[in-house]
């Protein structure tokens, strides 16, 4: 018998009965960093430090961020170690999933930042330029643990969506839909998908381009590029798109706290962690 | 009898990837880890936890290379406090369909795939509903955890499930048979409602110690 008197059996169905059916969507703020430093740092709230990767990590976490990513976005060979030494001090002091991206090139990098407190990797032109990085790291330290980033813009034909490398500039040679399809077929655990159309536009997310893709694989598809509005954030995590939203300048810059985003998405019927 | 103030916590190193969080965890609690395959350090710890991802055949293969398997069981028959996370958690059950080999087959049940119809793996932030007063609250009581996993406890002794979590469908997400405890999510990972059950399982094995000093 259980301590409440129930037969542990009906009380193990009581309280599955009691759960609801809803997938929590997951709301992921980026922090860009080079050489130690965050270059978008939040302006709204008094950090003593708001360019300091850690304080702001902090910061997120209190507001009920549900992961973070950090973006290395030089990854020049100093700057690598500084990020490590970055990740070692968030990852002592916080305890919510991190993931790291920026010029991870083999399972070495990988291994040097899971092991430095990252709980996933980010690859990108590496994964383009030689695919077997992703089964080999899966492999090695689990699907979970990997993250494929997709930087996709609708061809001008508007013929489908072409993949991207060099910030939007240089064509893979790879249509989007097909690479995200292979990347979780090869093990990848997760697609960071950024629309280079909507990047920086404040226009929202693309829904096309997320419904075709969350079609393609059967991983967590997590939208990027385009939020300019909590609306934005609601129209991307409805059914059939994204499970996840990550969002840099809406959060650093004046405009909306992650506690607030969270509570918009909840009012608009989109399943989310709130405080409790 | 006093409370043995900083418990020494043997994390075993199977090769489980990022072992930094768990261990912080750990001394955030106030105890003290200690990362190890020695099998003299995990007879000599006050209490083990099994983290782990990653694949069970793997993750069994090495603790069988590292003469590790039979220790577990001893350590856990004799009632040290052991915590199993995520695989570490499944890997205290029986049969395991990835790799279709055994685990450590401390706790009744199996290991399966979660079932089609969602998205595997489940990688996020899901409820746990406690079904009876235990670690995770009183009966009914609900947090939210991290979880990233594939796999679930199938078949457990209801008497042993003191969480459930609904992914598609309804698993085991909390068990605790004596001081055996498994958690499916990662508590190292899942902020203060986490690390508030690394406190509860160390306070356990404070008070185990207190019991041993005690009773020598």
């Amino acid at each position: 018998m259980s301590p409440t008197g129930m037969d542990p059996a009906a009380a193990v169905r009581t309280a599955g009965d009691a759960l609801g059916d809803a997938i929590y969507r997951r709301v992921i703020p980026c922090l860009d960093v080079t050489d130690g430093r965050v270059v978008k740092g939040i302006e709204f709230v008094d950090l003593r430090d708001a360019g300091d990767p850690v304080e702001l990590a902090a910061f997120y976490n209190a507001e009920g961020a549900d992961e973070l990513v950090f973006l290395d976005i030089t990854a020049s060979s100093d700057s690598r170690k500084t990020m490590l030494d970055v990740i070692e001090r968030t990852s002592d002091q916080l305890f919510i999933p991190l993931t790291v991206g920026g010029g991870v090139r083999a399972t070495k990098d990988m291994h040097e930042l899971l092991r430095a407190g990252a709980d996933k990797v980010s690859i990108n032109t590496a994964a383009i330029a030689e695919p077997s990085l992703i089964d080999a790291g899966a492999d090695l330290f689990g699907k979970q643990c990997i993250v494929v980033a997709i930087d996709a813009r609708r061809e001008p034909d508007g013929s489908g969506w072409g993949v991207y490398t060099h910030g939007g500039r240089r064509p893979a040679g790879l249509d989007a839909v097909a690479w995200a399809a292979e990347a979780a077929k090869r093990g990848a655990g997760e697609i960071l998908l950024t629309s280079m159309d909507r990047d920086g536009t404040r226009d929202g997310y693309d829904l096309a381009l997320l419904e075709e893709i969350s079609r393609a694989c059967d991983v967590p598809v997590i939208a990027s590029g385009g939020a300019g509005n909590l609306d934005h954030l609601v129209e991307a995590l409805a059914p059939g798109r994204a499970d996840a939203v990550l969002a840099a300048s809406i959060f650093h810059f004046r405009e909306y706290r992650v506690n607030e985003a969270k509570r918009h998405l909840a009012a608009n019927g989109i399943p989310v962690r709130l405080p409790r | 009898m006093t409370p043995n103030a900083e418990p020494v916590i043997a994390v075993v190193d199977h090769g489980a990837g990022n072992l930094r969080s768990i261990t912080r965890a750990i001394q955030a609690a106030g105890a003290r880890p200690v990362i190890t395959t020695d099998p003299a350090a995990i007879v000599a710890a006050d209490g083990i936890i099994l983290p782990g991802v990653g694949a069970a055949c793997a993750a069994m293969n090495r603790l069988d290379d590292l003469a590790l398997t039979d220790l577990l069981r001893e350590r856990v028959a004799a009632g040290v406090p052991f915590l199993g996370v995520c695989l570490g958690m499944q890997l205290l059950f029986g049969h395991q369909e990835e790799g279709d080999t055994n685990g450590l087959g401390v706790l009744r049940g199996r290991v399966r795939m979660l079932r089609p119809g969602v998205k595997i793996p489940q990688i996020g932030w899901n409820t746990v509903r406690a079904t009876g007063d235990g670690p995770l609250g009183a009966a009914g009581s609900e947090g939210d955890f991290y979880f990233v996993h594939s796999f679930v406890v199938d078949d457990a002794d209801p008497a042993d499930i003191a969480g459930v979590t609904r992914y598609g469908e309804v698993f085991p997400s909390v068990v605790t048979h004596g001081a055996v405890w498994g958690m499916q999510f990662h508590p190292e990972k899942s902020s203060d409602a986490g690390l508030k059950l690394v406190n509860a399982w160390v306070d356990l094995v404070r008070n185990t110690e207190a019991g041993k000093a005690g009773a020598a």
